[in-house]
């Protein structure tokens, strides 16, 4: 099986994460750029699923040249190959853009099953997945806190505010994997040097017939007008416990007409 | 007047909160259209939109919308994005509700902003990213703008419209019947509010100790007709099921009051509630950077706290 984990490098979330006044996108450079966590549940999945099944397993990113990091955790995990898609014009690429992006990326280099994180921890917008899905004209299995694959049919459990969906599609397909659907494995020493070794493959726009005129800043589908960084919440009133922390607690809620 | 479609988010027919909030934010910029999707529908449903005040409600009753993953319901609001030319889409920012808005997007070629936490003239959306650190104004650039709104972003206000009900059928596409819902799971969650619904949450940390001691939380909750939410310490150590998680990796919730009990404050917990009007921490470590954000903190033990103010609430209902 053609298995295809797409991975983001996204500033690191316990560092100060700014946007650039230039042109109001990320500032990659402000804060360290480290695989998205959720994407790590992704790896995990892809490679559960190739030990099973068979197949291979590769790495897609779409980034900027110093993404190659991510990449690397990814192949060390156990990863067979990569393909990194970088061009100065996806700068500044929305979420429609990134999907038409990577869709073109996907349908060169073919696939069976993609399989995405739920949401990356910088943009958050979660509809990558479903995107994807949308423009490959291809099942869309989002959400998953369980697969399983039998043949060409494959099962998921999307979570679900009440409880799970149980849903189920055949091959190829696109499937979001939700945080602790599985434990992803640290990469051993071994494997962090093989990664060295494996083959990462880089693409242009050009290379992936992705039209310019549809990525990048000029391309994207939204703008941001304007941002500035939130004000300090304004001190609040802390009290030590003495005894009467909880009543003093539902004093300030009745002053709120909470009760 | 402009025509503004919502989405209706619906469980069991009843219509959720949410879509009131987003009826009330869609007349304040134009009129207001509900969709609703799948079975359910009733008399009781067209009442309660029109009392929000929807003037149109475009129903598509059919069973087949539920019965595949988020894509029937793309291609339901494409179809009257075509027919309608509204000014603009407002659905729920639920994980599905993204989705929806999502496909939509790329079915009409329009530009969608995520988890607005407030929507103004020339649909410029506010947004709250980086865990609450940046606000940022956003918007669509191409198309029939698409927002998918944070539950709890506005207060729902009452206020008569036509409730003009139109029958819509949708003809569905075989891409969008490539994922079946086979069964609904629904697991027991009791008369709570649904966390990122709920007016107010009461979360538990590694400070609460175990999973039995977490009844704790649930019992102020219950106290205030809240909802439970936990930190990731809590759902990694399995004390509280993850669902519940709040933060980077969780629900993202903006109630009217947070209460954060045991927890510290970092930084990926506070991107999932640091929206919240008010806050109060309760919390044994007077340094912890909880407090920063806290409208009201009780530096000492949780477990004599805790108790001690449900019973007060109690007291006071
Ligand atoms: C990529 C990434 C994503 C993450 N996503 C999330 C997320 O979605 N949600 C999330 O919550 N975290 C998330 N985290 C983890 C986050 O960094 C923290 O580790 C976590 O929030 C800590 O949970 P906590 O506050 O309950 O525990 P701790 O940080 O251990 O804090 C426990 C607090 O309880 C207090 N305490 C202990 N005993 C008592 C008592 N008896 N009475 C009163 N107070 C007491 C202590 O003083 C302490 O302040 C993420 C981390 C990463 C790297």
């Amino acid at each position: 099986m053609n298995i295809v984990v797409c991975v983001k490098q996204v500033p690191d979330t316990a560092t100060e994460r700014k946007l650039n006044a230039k042109d109001n996108t990320l500032d990659r450079d402000a804060a360290d750029g480290v695989i998205n966590e959720l994407c790590e549940y992704a790896v995990e999945e892809a490679l559960k699923i190739k030990e099973a099944h068979g197949g291979e397993v590769t790495v897609l990113t779409m980034g900027p040249g110093k993404a190659t990091d991510t990449i690397r955790k990814a192949l060390a995990m156990g990863a067979d190959k990569a393909v990194h898609l970088v061009d100065d014009a996806l700068h500044g690429s929305d979420a429609l853009s990134t999907s038409y992006a990577l869709a073109q990326t996907l349908r060169k280099i073919g696939f069976d099953l993609v399989v995405l994180g739920s949401e990356s921890t910088d943009a958050r917008t979660g509809v990558l997945a479903a995107m994807l899905a949308e423009r490959l004209g291809v099942p869309q299995l989002t959400l998953a806190g369980k697969v399983d694959i039998d043949g060409s049919a494959i099962a998921i459990q999307r979570v679900t505010d009440y409880g799970f969906d149980k849903v189920e599609a055949s091959l190829p397909a696109v499937v979001s994997v939700v945080e602790k659907i599985n434990e992803p494995r640290y990469p051993s020493f071994k494997g962090i040097m093989a990664a060295k070794k494996k083959p990462v493959e880089t693409l242009g726009i050009a290379d992936a017939e992705i039209e310019a005129a549809q990525v990048g800043l000029g391309g994207a589908w939204s703008e941001v007008v304007e941002f500035a960084v939130a004000p300090p919440r304004a001190a609040g009133t802390i009290v030590k416990d003495e005894g009467d922390g909880g009543s003093k607690a539902a004093e300030f809620l009745a002053s709120k007409k909470f009760i | 007047m402009a025509e503004i479609l919502v989405l209706v988010e619906h469980i069991d027919g009843e219509v959720k909160k949410v879509t009131l909030e987003l009826l009330t934010l869609a007349r304040s910029l134009g009129s207001a259209s509900a969709v609703w999707a799948g079975p359910g529908y009733s008399e009781s449903a067209r009442a309660r939109l029109a009392e929000y005040g929807a003037d149109k409600i475009y129903v598509a009753g059919s069973e087949e919308i539920v019965d595949y993953v988020v894509a029937p319901k793309a291609e339901l609001l494409a179809q009257l994005v075509a027919s309608a030319s509204p000014a603009a889409v407002l659905v729920a920012a639920t994980a599905e509700g993204k989705e929806v808005a999502g496909r939509l997007a790329i079915k009409t070629d329009s530009g969608v902003i995520t988890d607005a936490v407030g929507l103004g003239d020339g649909f410029v959306a506010e947004q709250s990213i980086f865990g609450g650190g940046v606000n940022v104004r956003a918007r669509a650039v191409k198309g029939t703008p698409i927002v998918a709104v944070r539950p709890n972003s506005t207060a729902p206000e009452a206020s008569a419209g036509a409730g003009a009900e139109e029958q819509v059928t949708v003809a569905l596409s075989d891409a969008a019947k490539g994922a079946r819902v086979v069964e609904r799971v629904k697991q027991e969650k009791g008369a709570r509010p649904e966390l990122t619904e709920a007016a107010i949450v009461v979360s538990g940390g590694r400070g609460v100790g175990s999973a039995e001691n977490f009844a704790v939380i649930e019992k102020l909750a219950d106290a205030l007709g809240a909802a439970v939410g936990a930190s990731r310490a809590a759902t990694d150590a399995g004390w509280y099921p993850h669902q519940f998680q709040v933060g980077q990796t969780g629900k993202t919730v903006s109630p009217q009051l947070y209460i954060a009990a045991g927890i510290s404050g970092a930084i990926q917990h506070r991107a999932g509630m640091q929206t919240a009007k008010t806050i109060i921490a309760i919390n044994k470590d007077s340094e912890a950077p909880i407090f920063e954000l806290a409208d009201f903190g009780v530096v000492g033990d949780l477990h004599q706290i805790v108790p001690q103010l449900t019973e007060e609430v109690e007291k006071r209902k």
